[in-house]
């Protein structure tokens, strides 16, 4: 085994942490490095932007835990190490016509840390988050012994380790149930929306489709502010293929990949200027191509981003800072738009995605019935105050941050959104022995 | 009679060393490429975690075979017993060894001549034969550019290596006219379990999918001699080799 310390950062590069960084080759390999070592934490492909996957002392890399076990065609049931990427299985699957029940924005995120942050995707309001459509997963616990656990059995272990950001243990296999598709095209309709209460309405109205979420022009202000544009999917069957581009393959290759940020772009590339430029041209296109169905293959439909190797460049070497907030339905109208009018005039977000949320899963999990907007910040002096502020409000509003996605929320934030379930959580680590042997920056900075 | 229609078979690549990273990417992109594959390692119990996982992506069953490279007594058996004769054979096997231990211990020494150049050259070489005799296949050999020249730090593998790779060249000199393809690859620093814990030049290391791509390309489509994988390697070679022994022997590298 070779140890090496180095410093190591989330997706967002910020913060970032000196550790002991670990490299796991094999499942056996885990238990003895719990009962070993204490303030440790299981990394998986780093896609988690603050310090969630950043050990107190020492962090276990579990990419070298990549080989799937088993597939069971008939039931769609999937059984793989947890440092299987969904890129691996969705490039092993999607041609035997499955494809993971949830996913997030990027493919490039392993099954542990898709379990761990219970991940949601654009389909949160139909189908639950990652965690509904996993059968069990084998958990190695902090004094190394090993345990499996699912729905039905050690259900508490189970419902802590979903969206448990690692806390509870390190997830060593799972086993998924795969969705059933005919091709790998997604249906897509796209609905403009002239202002904030349209968006929510359209995605009000899109309940009923399989995915649905909303890019928002977050430089819009006056009657304008919130206009976005609203995209609902559904897999296209065969027939639909048929219909909407006979000559297409079923399964589009993923293309993309091909551009990469080379270097750190210098920090002014995304400035308000080129974003605003960007919004107006984005907003336009999409309500001029408006309500018509067109065809988008997989890729670009799930992970836009993913075709641009090392986007997170974009924002230069100071890294930067997502903000996810949830707030609970009845007040979201008010509490975005507040977000919004604070966000337009102070600092202009490249990224503002906002989403209707179904109930949570795990104790941990982010989601709940509610909206969810995510802004993308550079990491600087004045948008940290600024998410600071905009904190004031999601918990004014009976809201939540999002921990896969957090860097700096204050514990006080983080109690006010997690009240009882975070008393839970704590609850368990103790028992389970895990409060100092398992420690992160994220649980270090929330003291869970 | 009534005439039966042939199901056009598969193809059949054989991996030695089967327990290796780079072995496993191969083996990946064979599987990826439509070709049915078997697995040999001399722990077979380790290599079933690569053949479920071949099995899982791909639904179509892998077995796994035991070999040790240094039985080589076992050889002709083995290839006698296999379900049929592979249309490739990919030797991954090798064993770095540590250099101190091997400049001092001779039955140390002996076992890391014989893992990376006796046992895999005799078995390459012994279906060099069956496919000479029946006039198709491809021998693929996991070498390293450390046979090129040898150094202080890793003299005793290089020259393991470098006789594989003489090996190599000379079955592929045998053989060009038979229709039989050889490739022998050099993979500079790759991120496996051997070189787990070295501090390696990013630019100069490849990731073991890059080696599995590069091999079932060489091997397969555009039918190489000699891979380095990253081309960078080659002038980092020509530059090696090109230093005259006087000036080579004071160096450290
Ligand atoms: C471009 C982009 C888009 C995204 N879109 C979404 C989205 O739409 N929805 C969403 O929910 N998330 C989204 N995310 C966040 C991402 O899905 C999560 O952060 C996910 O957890 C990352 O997985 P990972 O394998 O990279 O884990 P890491 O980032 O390495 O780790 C994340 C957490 O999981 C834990 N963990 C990892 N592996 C294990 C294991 N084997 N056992 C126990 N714990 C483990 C870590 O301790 C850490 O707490 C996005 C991220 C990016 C970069
Ligand atoms: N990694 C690099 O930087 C690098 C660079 C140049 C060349 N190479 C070569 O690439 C090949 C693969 O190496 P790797 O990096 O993937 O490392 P590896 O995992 O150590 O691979 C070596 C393989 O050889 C097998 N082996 C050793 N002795 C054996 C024996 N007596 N009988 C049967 N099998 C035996 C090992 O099996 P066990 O698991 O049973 O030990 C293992 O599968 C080797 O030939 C190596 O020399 C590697």
């Amino acid at each position: 085994m070779s140890t090496d310390t180095q410093t190591i950062a989330g997706w967002g590069r910020y913060p970032r942490r000196v550790t002991r960084l670990i490299p796991v080759r094999e499942e056996a390999a885990v238990a003895p490095l719990h009962r070993a070592e204490t303030g440790l934490i299981a990394r998986g492909n780093g896609r988690a932007y603050g310090d969630a996957a950043l050990g107190d002392t020492t962090t276990l890399a579990l990419g070298g835990l990549d080989r799937m076990i088993a597939f069971d065609p008939e039931t769609g049931h999937l059984a793989v190490e947890a440092g299987v990427l969904l890129a691996d299985i969705i490039d092993a699957f999607l041609p035997r016509g499955f494809f993971p029940a949830v996913v997030p924005g990027t493919r490039y995120v392993t099954v542990g840390g898709a379990i761990a942050a219970d991940v949601h995707g654009k389909n949160h309001h139909g189908a639950g988050g990652f965690g509904a459509h996993v059968e069990n997963l084998t958990l190695a616990l902090p004094d190394g012994a090993v345990r499996t656990c699912g729905p039905d059995a050690n259900a508490d272990l189970f419902a802590a380790t979903l969206g448990g950001m690692g806390l509870t243990g390190t997830i060593l296999r799972a086993t998924l149930r795969l969705r059933r598709v005919e091709t790998g095209w997604i249906r897509q309709r796209t609905v403009a929306a002239a202002d904030l209460d349209a968006a929510m309405q359209a995605l009000e109205a899109a309940n009923g489709s399989t995915y649905a979420v909303a890019w928002i022009d977050c430089l819009a202000r006056g009657a304008a502010r919130g206009r976005a544009l609203v995209y609902r999917g559904e897999h296209a069957t065969r027939a639909d293929v048929a219909d909407l581009a006979p000559d297409a393959p079923l399964n589009p290759p993923a293309g993309g990949g091909a551009l990469a940020v080379p270097l750190d772009l210098p920090a002014f590339t995304l400035n308000r200027l080129s974003v605003g430029a960007f919004n107006a041209l984005y907003y336009g296109r999409g309500r001029a191509g408006g309500n018509r169905e067109t065809l988008v293959g997989w890729a670009p439909y799930f992970f836009p981003l993913d075709g641009i190797r090392d986007w997170n460049r974009i924002y230069g070497a100071r890294g930067f800072l997502q903000h996810q907030c949830v707030i609970p339905k009845a007040r979201s109208r008010a509490a975005l738009a507040e977000i919004l009018d604070r966000v337009a005039h102070a600092a202009p977000s490249f990224l503002a995605v906002l989403k209707l949320l179904g109930p949570g899963g795990g104790v941990m999990s982010f989601p709940l019935e509610g909206y969810t907007l995510t802004l993308d910040f550079p990491a600087s002096p004045a948008n940290l105050a600024l998410l600071d502020s905009l904190d004031t409000i999601v918990r004014a509003a009976g809201g939540r941050l999002y921990l896969a996605k957090d860097a700096r929320q204050s514990r006080d934030t983080f109690e006010a959104g997690y009240g009882d379930a975070a008393a839970r959580f704590r609850a368990l680590r103790r028992d389970l022995g895990a409060t100092d042997r398992i420690a992160s920056g994220l649980s270090r900075r929330l003291a869970l | 009679m009534t005439e039966t229609v042939p199901v056009p078979m598969r193809k059949l690549m054989l991996l030695v060393g089967a327990t290796s990273d780079i072995g496993h990417a191969t083996a990946l992109a064979y599987a990826q490429g439509g070709w049915d594959v078997i697995l040999a390692a001399r722990d077979a119990a380790a290599a079933s975690r690569n053949a479920a996982d071949l099995t899982a992506r791909t639904g179509r069953p892998v077995p796994v075979l035991t070999l040790d490279i240094t039985e080589t007594t076992a050889f002709t058996a083995f290839v006698d017993g296999l379900p049929r004769l592979p249309d490739t054979v990919v030797s991954v096997v090798g064993l770095l060894g540590t250099q101190a231990r091997a400049q001092s211990d001779l039955d140390d020494a002996a076992l890391v001549m014989r893992s990376n150049f006796e046992g895999p050259s005799l078995l390459l070489g012994l279906f060099a034969e069956r496919f000479a005799a029946r006039g198709s296949g491809t021998l693929v050999g996991v070498s390293s550019v450390a046979g090129e020249r040898g150094r202080a730090s890793n003299y005793v593998y290089g020259a393991a290596k470098a006789g594989f790779t003489a090996f190599l060249s000379g079955l592929r000199n045998r053989l060009a006219a038979s229709g039989i393809h050889v490739l022998t690859v050099k993979p500079g620093f790759v991120r496996t379990r051997m070189t787990a814990g070295m501090p390696l030049p990013k630019l100069l290391t490849a990731e073991p999918a890059e080696v599995g791509a590069a091999i079932f390309r060489g091997a397969e489509v555009s039918r190489r001699d000699v891979i380095y994988v990253r081309p960078v390697w080659v002038l980092v070679m020509a530059i090696i080799r090109a230093i005259p022994e006087r000036v080579f022997k004071r160096l450290k590298l």
